[in-house]
């Protein structure tokens, strides 16, 4: 247990090192030098500007002062990392981290609430489905689980924005909260902030949905496996064998072996669809990490690009590291450090 | 000798009874075995599984359109048509999109079908239809890049690893956790930007970059179980060579992985090329993807009036038609190639190797719905 630990935190700290180190690449690769390219703005928006005065922006704007030796860069810029200095975006003229940092919860919110629900949806859909193998709800289930699957989330999300955003107009097609709703939590005011969290969730929604429309026959095929596997177990036969209630039998022994392999798949999926957000946010005009990492993308704002991507990697980091530790204390068979598979 | 073989196609087997024997079967035979085992066994266990069957024909149907299409259909231009025509103008029986007029072939006049923008056309008098299917060859030749890349690149770091183990194997593991732990589109969009790819095979290397690293952790565990099992060892200990050991114990039991994995890399290049073109991120002059027509149809109202929404849908509905075909031939792969499910019909697959399959029975059970 201890060795397995010790291996996957060292793993991790890589992993995270590598990734600053590739940011690092990464800004120094990027075509028409972005610190040129700031120089230039620079001397042709206030000539006055002193040599000194320039360099000293455009260091701020990248993070990295190019007239210095690289070693000396990397590691100016990877502490600034470290401290949380991301650098100044151009195109949003204020701090990256003040941006991201902004930003951030309202995708953790958003993705949060709707991958949970993902898989609430899928895991008891497929629990149902293993159980009824070859019937047919089974059979159709599957079948539209696989089509959902194969469709793109963007698609589902033009949709349900056409649908119930523009045609009927339910649902609002832009933005967290309403205008005239104050952003508070406050246990002071509670119909305030009931206000704020319902206006939330009004936004929302469609994300949420799409999110979960398009997610849930995933789960569900994984789970109907996984359910499958399980109830061709021996030890399953010994229960029925020694009497066990049904209600036993399906909640500790099927539920319980067949949840087991999808919780690290949970725990990466927040990683991957907050990955993936940035195409959703971009349909529904909701301002989160994804929608500023494309707003930066466009714009080629070259600090801010960067910002998102090592911020996003860390949270990936910090939860597939989260997922494997707190994995091996539930499935005493991971600690071994061997294959688990 | 193959004159003794052809009377054992016989169910009775009466004839070449004593030809069986392994030193026995000419070349001819053996391929025949061969070709037995690699493409009629499978092929029946396709076409009796109704997944497979459908996703078959979608991918072959798509293939067609790609190698065909573009010489049936004209090449869509600004201005040959009206503009935002609806999708089977004057209804779908007696409509105006389509006429019956005689075209002459070798001399002779023919009745013949010619259809006038049968998808509509958009803000710029381009037809969808003819949009579409010019776009194909490119997603084609994008999705089969990403597939090879993925496959060849993936299959070799995993069963590297699983296969020597060792230092190298723990190097090659931390390299294939990194790179799946990067989060895919983020980095793809700061790629993309850097690299501006127009040709559809280097999007397709770039589109695909991560996904090696899941296939060569799926073959890298898969090969180290079986290294260990009784009949890779047997092989062993009878001194056959490594290659050999690969190729003939190894390969035809990662085959699955190796299905389900390059198709799912294929979905992902679709989605993500797609997307990227719809967020107006990737470089295009002309339309070269359904995602730019979606870019298009989007950023011109195709949401918000109904006179645009053909646009829109048409290439919505081709990108889920290619990747549900790909999912479901991934299906139906699974059981041409999973063991396990070989064994449940063990009556065609089973003796598609062991004689010629003609002589099995086909069996009704095939063509079970799960």
């Amino acid at each position: 247990m201890y060795g397995y630990f010790v291996k996957r935190t060292l793993q991790a700290a890589f992993t995270a090192f590598f990734v600053m180190s590739l940011s690092f690449v990464l800004v120094r690769l990027m075509p028409g030098n972005p610190a040129d390219q700031l120089r230039g703005q620079l001397i042709r928006n206030n000539p006055s500007l002193s040599q000194q005065e320039i360099n000293r922006r455009v260091a701020n704007y990248i993070n990295i002062d190019y007239s210095r030796p690289l070693h000396e860069q990397y590691l100016t810029y990877v502490s600034g990392i470290l401290q949380g200095d991301l650098g100044q975006s151009v195109s949003q003229n204020a701090p990256v981290s003040e941006i991201l940092g902004e930003a951030l919860p309202w995708t953790v919110f958003a993705f949060s609430v709707a991958i949970l629900l993902m898989f609430a949806v899928g895991i008891s859909l497929g629990a149902l489905m293993a159980y009824k193998e070859g019937s047919r709800f089974d059979v159709s289930t599957t079948g539209l689980g696989i089509v959902l699957n194969s469709t793109p989330n963007y698609v589902t999300a033009l949709l349900f924005l056409y649908v119930f955003g523009f045609t009927l107009g339910w649902f609002p097609t832009s933005g967290h909260i309403s205008s005239s709703i104050v952003p508070i939590v406050d246990p002071l005011r509670p119909v305030a902030t009931a206000q704020f969290v319902a206006s939330a969730v009004y936004h929302a929604s469609l994300l949420i949905a799409t999110v979960v429309i398009t997610g849930f026959g995933g789960v569900a095929l994984a789970m109907r496996g996984n359910s499958i596997q399980v109830l061709g177990e021996d030890y399953l036969r010994v229960a029925r064998l020694r009497g066990l209630s049904d209600t036993r039998i399906a909640l500790r022994y099927v539920a319980r072996n067949a949840i087991l392999p999808m919780y690290t798949g949970l725990l990466l999926a927040f990683g991957a669809i907050v990955g993936g957000s940035a195409i959703l946010e971009q349909v529904f005009t909701y301002p989160g990490l994804g929608y500023y990492i494309v707003a930066a993308v466009e714009a080629r704002d070259y600090p801010l690009m960067m910002g998102g991507f090592v911020l996003i990697t860390l949270g990936v980091v910090v939860g597939a590291f989260i997922a494997d530790v707190t994995y091996g204390l539930v499935d005493p068979r991971v600690s071994t450090g061997g294959d688990a598979s | 000798m193959s004159q003794g073989n052809q009377s054992e196609t016989k169910p009775a087997g009466s004839g070449g009874f004593g030809t069986v024997a392994d030193s026995s079967l000419s070349r001819r035979e053996r391929y025949r075995r061969v070709l037995d085992l690699w493409v009629v066994a499978p092929f029946r266990v396709v076409w009796n599984d109704v997944r497979a069957r459908i996703g078959t024909a979608l991918v072959l149907g798509f293939v067609t359109v790609g190698v065909v299409g573009p010489a049936l259909v004209a090449e869509p231009r600004v201005g040959q048509a009206p503009l935002l025509v609806g999708p089977f103008r004057g209804g779908i029986v007696g409509g105006s999109w389509y006429e019956v007029t005689n075209a002459s072939l070798f001399g002779l006049s023919v009745p013949w079908l010619a259809f006038h923008w049968p998808l509509g056309t958009d803000n710029v008098g381009r037809g969808i239809l003819e949009q579409v299917v010019h776009a194909t060859p490119r997603m084609l030749t994008m999705v089969a890049t990403a597939g090879l890349f993925v496959t060849l690149l993936g299959t070799t770091v995993g069963a590297l690893a699983g296969y020597t183990g060792g230092r190298l194997d723990q190097l090659l593991s931390t390299a294939v956790d990194i790179v799946l732990t990067l989060p895919g589109l983020p980095l793809l969009l700061i790629l993309v930007a850097l690299l501006e790819p127009e040709s559809p095979v280097v999007l397709g290397i770039v589109l695909s970059l991560q996904g090696w690293a899941g296939m060569a952790r799926a073959i890298r565990s898969q090969v180290l179980t079986i290294r260990s099992t009784s009949y890779v060892e047997a092989s062993r200990a009878m001194g056959l060579s490594t290659p050999a050991i690969v190729a003939k114990e190894i390969v035809p039991n990662i085959m699955p992985f190796v299905m389900i994995n390059m198709v799912n890399a294929m979905r992902n290049v679709i989605f993500a090329s797609v997307g990227l073109y719809f967020l107006g991120l990737l470089p295009f002059s002309e339309v070269v993807n359904w995602g730019v027509m979606l870019q298009l149809a989007y950023s011109n109202g195709g949401l918000l009036t109904l006179d645009a929404a053909h646009w829109l849908l048409v290439p919505m509905v081709s990108i889920i038609l290619l990747s549900m075909g790909l999912i479901l031939f991934a299906q139906g792969m699974d059981r041409v190639f999973n063991p396990r499910v070989r064994a449940r019909h063990a009556e065609t697959t089973a003796n598609g190797g062991d004689e010629p399959a003609e002589s099995s029975p086909r069996t009704a059970s095939l063509g079970g719905d799960l």
